[in-house]
């Protein structure tokens, strides 16, 4: 089975086509990346495939399972979760609280209409000879086990010790860094990453990469991006976006080899650049 | 019949010099101007204060006109600093002006609903179709249609227009290809202040001038700007079509749930066209 | 209301965000409830009615921060549940019972079911749209209230409401009322701020911040924003209720814009999202529109029209944006 697989995808805005009949097939715990130059339709097709936008044409399937239809919160319930180019976050909270935002939804509670403090309380009377672990709480109201997810995916994108910092407060990539771990707390099979390094210093392009390779195998990765050396470097299925339709698609070695490839990026494709940006 | 058709007409063309000025300043400036209706009510019991001679009535069209551009221009003035914020206090500032106004005009005129005679020779009734009709409202019917002609041809046709459109189509997209667009958009508020207070001194004879008149004509040209589109002038003059013949014949035929007739409308473009029927996508997505 | 989960947090002190120490805010809190319910034992009746109204419209403010403040849904027509609710539990009180807690109920089931019915329509809509929506919302249900006179009173208003009952007796004079607005303002003002700190308020917040994210991380928007809609029309009602209770008597502008509008007067006031702050607020609004209204010749709204121009330009984050600024500043 595959983890996502687009056939005859498209979407015209007016007379331009900027996804026309687009085949993907991404398999399970790819590392897939998707390249062309600037106008090949690359974020509109991320938005085909997270349900931020209506496809005019074609299916897009997750897992096997046709979600054309479904909206782009029932896709995230269903495993496919996406970072944004350019992070868009919650301008009035904390790191600690944005991760908790997206761990409550997706860690199968219910969202509560009520703080959960009386309840921790009557937990901790209960508990008073236990020994107390030593984890704190993102937001007051978070259950434990959200608590928990918090702290370990801010761990691990590199922002455990800027957890109580507003998200305005942030560097440009820390944000990236926190927009991945937000990603990540949806509990994504499908994790969408666009232009996840745009911006970022090469210090932390090199984090990022460090951090994408070592996700678990059960995440499926498709990622835009521009940067080549991250792409060659984490990739292990490349596809070529060229003027809205599929250009090739192969391993990261057919891709570098490609004469059309090279034409598209160097040669035709910067002509049309000019045009179309 | 005939005579509901009529007024929903007579109606529909007052509705559209309010609320054009309406739209087009929201197109522009993103601004919801809510002290539309004020302006309208300061136009009506003008209209009031002069009414029973012809020269009371052009003299009273002329205060409004230059009252409006005043008024109009202060708007714009007290707006200019709020560009960037949000849309709250944008309707804070303006219901606060209309409060203020609405007062004003308490404090002049008093609690108690003025009516309006129509201009002399226009006071009385034709007939139309073996119905009898009020000759003041014919009238009010073909000035509307020509004032609606000639915004449509200002915006559509002249060069001012142009700007106009394009500041409606991509606010920012006119201030980079350097059209200093602050003159026209000060322009387009005064001359929407101006339209709204004369049609207050022109719907005087069918309104009348009375505290409260302010929102209900400004809820309705609201309804009237959000059914064609914001910023759009075909769809207002579509949309102030509509309601016009919407609201008389739900007077008509059903007094007791008039108000909802017209909501029901609303709600029914809304549930189908979010965007307004004439609206591009862009006006939803403009925040 | 899920089953607890172990480990238990540490929670308390650690875990509260660097503001008010927990323990002094407790303190401020409960100093505050004990000034206000021992009021009617030092102030003379008319001051304290002018507190009573304060509490009633404090209530519907908070009920209205709810939508603007913590959720980013600025509406114009808040005031048609308020009303609502005011016309059920004065009806009821009328021609059903007044013994206590049932108007209160009538209040918050009318509220909630006007804000459901109409809500459906308005939380599809964002910004501005909801903005001219709800105001159109609110003129209309007045129009209604206005020609459904056999129920409403028509112009005249509903009128002859009698005192709220309890326990058979009804409340026999303001200080008594006041009681009963305090008690009743209390719990709602507690379940509204309950709610704005629970997950869901999380959420609500997150809505207003960036409704396109938090649909990507999953959540059903238009959903909470209902579900919000719903609650703050509820709790509008049980205001109304009060309102009902306090002046015996629901008219025709309870239900109408200029009502709304001074209600987003005093949220903004207080600052959005600051449920005390918008109390602050509606106590500014009652004091100038009831109090001193009647020495300047019955003309609080225009001095209240100042206000909002005023606040606009001098309090661009209302009162509690003052606090917050100072706050934060040196960090």
């Amino acid at each position: 089975m595959t983890a996502l697989r687009c056939t005859g995808l498209g979407r015209s805005f007016g007379a331009l086509k900027a996804v026309d009949g687009v085949d993907i097939t991404v398999e399970p715990g790819a590392r897939h990346a998707l390249i062309g130059p600037n106008g090949a339709g690359k974020s509109t097709l991320f938005k085909l495939v997270t349900g931020t936008m209506r496809a005019h044409a074609g299916t897009v399937e997750l897992a096997g399972r046709d979600v054309t239809r479904l909206s782009e919160v029932a896709r995230c319930r269903l495993g496919m979760s996406q970072t944004m180019q350019h992070a868009s976050l919650f301008g009035s909270m904390t790191a600690a609280e944005t991760v908790a935002l997206a761990a409550a939804r997706h860690e199968g509670g219910r969202i509560s209409p009520l703080p959960r403090r009386r309840s921790a309380v009557r937990a901790r009377a209960g508990e008073r000879a236990r020994e107390r672990t030593n984890v704190t709480a993102p937001a007051r109201s978070a259950r434990p086990s959200v608590a928990r997810t918090c702290e370990e995916l801010l761990a691990e994108v590199g922002l455990a010790d800027r957890r109580d910092v507003p998200v305005p407060a942030l560097s440009h990539g820390e944000r990236k860094q926190l927009e991945v771990a937000l990603a990540l707390a949806c509990r994504p099979l499908l994790l969408l990453l666009d232009e996840p390094a745009a911006g970022m210093s090469p210090a932390e392009s090199a984090r990022l990469l460090e951090l994408l390779a070592g996700l678990p195998a059960e995440i499926t990765v498709l990622f835009v991006e521009h940067d080549l050396d991250l792409v060659f470097s984490l990739a292990d299925a490349v596809t070529v976006l060229h003027l809205g339709r599929v250009l090739l698609s192969g391993t990261p070695d057919e891709v570098r080899a490609s004469e059309t490839v090279r034409e598209a990026y160097l040669g035709a494709g910067r002509r049309e650049e000019l045009f179309f940006t | 019949m005939l005579v509901s058709v009529l007024n929903g007409l007579a109606i529909g063309f007052l509705l559209f010099i309010v609320a054009i000025g309406l739209s087009l300043v929201f197109g522009m400036m993103d601004v919801l101007n809510l002290a539309h209706g004020a302006l309208f009510l300061g136009g009506a019991y003008l209209g009031a204060a002069f009414s029973g001679s012809w020269g009371g009535f052009l003299a009273a069209l002329g205060i409004a006109a230059v009252g409006g551009l005043l008024a109009g221009s202060v708007l714009s003035l007290m707006t200019g600093p709020l560009r960037r914020r949000s849309h709250l206090d944008q309707a804070l500032l303006t219901l606060g002006v209309a409060f203020v106004v609405a007062e004003l005009l308490v404090l002049a005129f008093g609690d108690d609903p003025l009516s309006v005679a129509a201009p002399p020779a226009l006071d009385g009734s034709v007939t139309v179709f073996d119905a009898v009709y009020p000759a003041y409202r014919l009238v009010l019917i073909g000035v509307g249609a020509v004032l609606a002609v000639v915004v449509y041809l200002v915006v559509e046709r002249t060069r001012v227009g142009a700007v106009v459109r394009a500041t409606v189509a991509d606010r920012d997209m006119v201030a980079t290809i350097g059209i200093d667009n602050r003159l026209v958009t000060t322009a387009v508020f005064a001359v929407g202040s101006l339209l709204a207070t004369t049609a207050g001194v022109l719907g005087g004879p069918i309104y009348g001038a009375r505290p409260g008149l302010d929102a209900t004509v400004l809820i309705l040209a609201l309804v009237v700007v959000v059914i064609g589109g914001l910023g759009s002038v075909r769809g207002a003059l579509v949309g102030s079509l509509i309601i016009g013949q919407v609201d008389t014949l739900g007077r008509v035929l059903l007094p007791e749930l008039a108000s909802f007739v017209l909501f029901a409308a609303l709600a029914l473009v809304l549930v189908l066209r979010p965007q307004g029927l004439f609206g591009g996508p862009a006006a939803v997505g403009a925040r | 209301m899920t089953a607890v989960e172990a480990p238990a947090v540490p929670g308390g002190e650690a875990a509260v965000p660097p503001r008010a120490p927990r323990g002094r805010a407790w303190i401020v809190a409960v100093a505050v409830v004990v000034v206000l319910a021992a009021v009617p034992l030092f102030l003379a009746p008319f001051a304290t009615t002018t507190l009573t109204r304060i509490l009633v419209f404090a209530l519907f403010a908070v009920s209205l921060d709810l939508l603007v403040g913590v959720t980013g849904l600025p509406s114009l027509g808040h005031a048609a549940y308020f009303g609502s609710g005011a016309y059920a539990a004065g009806w009821v009180s009328i021609n059903v019972t007044a013994q206590a807690p049932v108007p209160l109920l009538a209040g918050v089931a009318v509220g909630a079911v006007a804000a459901a019915l109409t809500g459906w329509i308005t939380v599809r809509s964002a910004g501005v749209f909801f903005l001219m929506l709800t105001l159109a919302i609110g003129e209309t249900v007045q129009q209604l209230g206005n020609a459904w006179d056999s129920v409403t009173g028509g112009a005249n208003g509903l009128t002859g409401i009698p005192s709220v009952r309890i326990a058979g007796a009804p409340l026999a004079n303001a200080g008594f009322t006041y009681w009963y607005v305090l008690a009743v303002f209390l719990l709602g003002f507690t379940l509204v701020r309950l709610v704005a700190r629970s997950p869901f308020g999380a959420a609500l917040r997150g809505i207003r911040d960036n409704e396109a994210r938090m649909r990507a991380i999953g959540y059903p928007t238009s959903l909470y924003k209902y579900a919000v809609f719903v609650l703050a029309g509820g709790v509008a009602g049980l205001a109304g209720s009060l309102l009902a209770a306090q002046a015996r008597l629901v008219a025709l502008p309870d239900l109408g814009f200029a009502t709304a509008a001074f209600a987003l007067l005093a949220v903004v006031i207080g600052g959005a999202g600051s449920l005390w702050g918008a109390c602050l607020g509606a106590a500014l609004v009652i004091v100038i529109r009831d109090a001193l209204g009647p020495s300047l010749g019955g003309h609080g709204t225009l001095v209240l029209g100042a206000v909002f121009v005023l606040v606009v330009y001098l309090l661009p984050r209302g009162a509690a944006g003052i606090r917050l600024r100072r706050r934060r500043s040196p960090s």
